[in-house]
């Protein structure tokens, strides 16, 4: 009987979309951060002796980066439809 | 059985929800940033986070007022604390980014440093557990400050049209020009400052959500079943998550400064 109730029942999916832009958010970033720590790694094995002056421009592009991800995360309390 | 029981006696608060219990998991969402007031004053509610701000200003207050009430040539252990402080933010700050006639605005990088820094160290001290710079209010008056700061910096300098037309690369062809005054202009007046206040705030934003997800998970996963084991997990989580913390709170105290370093810089530059 609770099967017949249950498959005569209709379910709706809700679609979350500041979840969805998040996820989407994350992707340039995601490689943009691939890349800034990944060219910062060469450098710094090309020459040794930059180290600091590599590692100084690495965070800052880091955080340059990084900060467009963060907007995926409170975008959608600034545009909440409610 | 016991779960219909407990949903339907209606207390399902972040405290008594458990795995099996009826109970759903209670996120954290927005409505953990906002308090209700310690104390009201004449209908001005004074909360948690204008607490944690005030503790903190008086902090590092009082640590450089302590470190240099008398310098010695020698110094003692607080001076030679606060002297490592000063010398860390010029050296590393300062410095690279406006060169030695910038001295005269270190005083104004290393309380911001601090200031920043022990704010967003808050998020992790076991009584407070709140980085106040969640909230926008006490990052828009630091960005329109420093904003104003080195507005006021470039027109003194360069002059308002010298500096304004610095902005743009002079030796282009004029077609180019069409689209990249406007681009310019747009990200010198409105993106910069907003992106400089709006990193901060996102960062703190997003790691007070993330310590608290793994921490309410491990009290909610902690019955008296498997989920002791999915409680453990998240307990380790709740270490990576502290750990990754500590370095943003350091990294976003050091991005800030070095920003603000680097824009009172290209203030004070003559014209190309």
């Amino acid at each position: 009987m609770s099967v017949l109730a249950a498959a005569a029942s209709t379910t709706t999916l809700v679609l979350n979309f500041g979840a969805v832009g998040y996820g989407l958010a994350a992707i340039g970033p995601g490689i943009g951060i691939g890349l800034v720590f990944g060219h910062a790694i060469e450098a710094m094995a090309r020459q040794p002796e930059a180290t600091g002056r590599i590692t100084l421009y690495m965070w800052i592009g880091f955080s340059l980066t990084e900060v467009l991800a963060l907007l995926g995360l409170v975008v959608p309390y600034i545009f909440h439809a409610s | 059985m016991t779960g219909a029981v407990a949903a339907s006696a209606g207390s399902c608060d972040v405290f008594s929800a458990h795995l099996f219990s009826g109970c759903g998991f209670q996120a954290p969402g927005l409505q953990d940033f906002y308090f209700k007031p310690l104390f009201t004053v004449d209908g001005f509610g004074f909360t948690k986070p204008m607490l944690v701000a005030i503790l903190c200003v008086i902090a590092v207050i009082a640590f450089f007022w302590v470190a240099f009430r008398k310098p010695k040539l020698v110094p003692g252990h607080t001076q030679s604390l606060g002297e490592m402080g000063i010398l860390a933010v010029r050296d590393q700050i300062l410095r690279p980014a406006i060169g030695r006639k910038g001295d005269k605005y270190l005083p104004l990088l290393v309380s911001l440093f601090f200031y920043i820094f022990l704010m967003n160290l808050m998020e992790l001290i076991p009584v407070f557990q709140f980085p106040a710079m969640s909230k926008t209010g006490f990052v828009i008056p630091m960005v329109i400050a420093v904003y104003a700061l080195y507005l006021y910096l470039g027109f003194k300098n360069q002059g308002a049209w010298g500096y304004i037309s610095n902005m743009w690369p002079h030796d282009v062809p004029w077609p180019v020009l069409i689209l990249l005054i406007p681009v310019e202009l747009l990200r010198f007046f409105i993106i910069q400052p907003f992106t400089l206040g709006i990193r901060l705030f996102a960062n703190m934003f997003a790691g007070h959500l993330l310590l608290s997800i793994f921490m309410l998970a491990t009290w909610y996963l902690a019955s008296l079943s498997i989920g002791l084991l999915f409680a453990a997990g998240s307990a380790v989580m709740v270490l990576f998550i502290f750990l990754l913390e500590l370095l943003v709170d350091l990294l976003q105290a050091f991005i800030f400064t070095t920003l603000t370093a680097t824009y009172i810089a290209s203030s004070l530059e003559a014209a190309h």
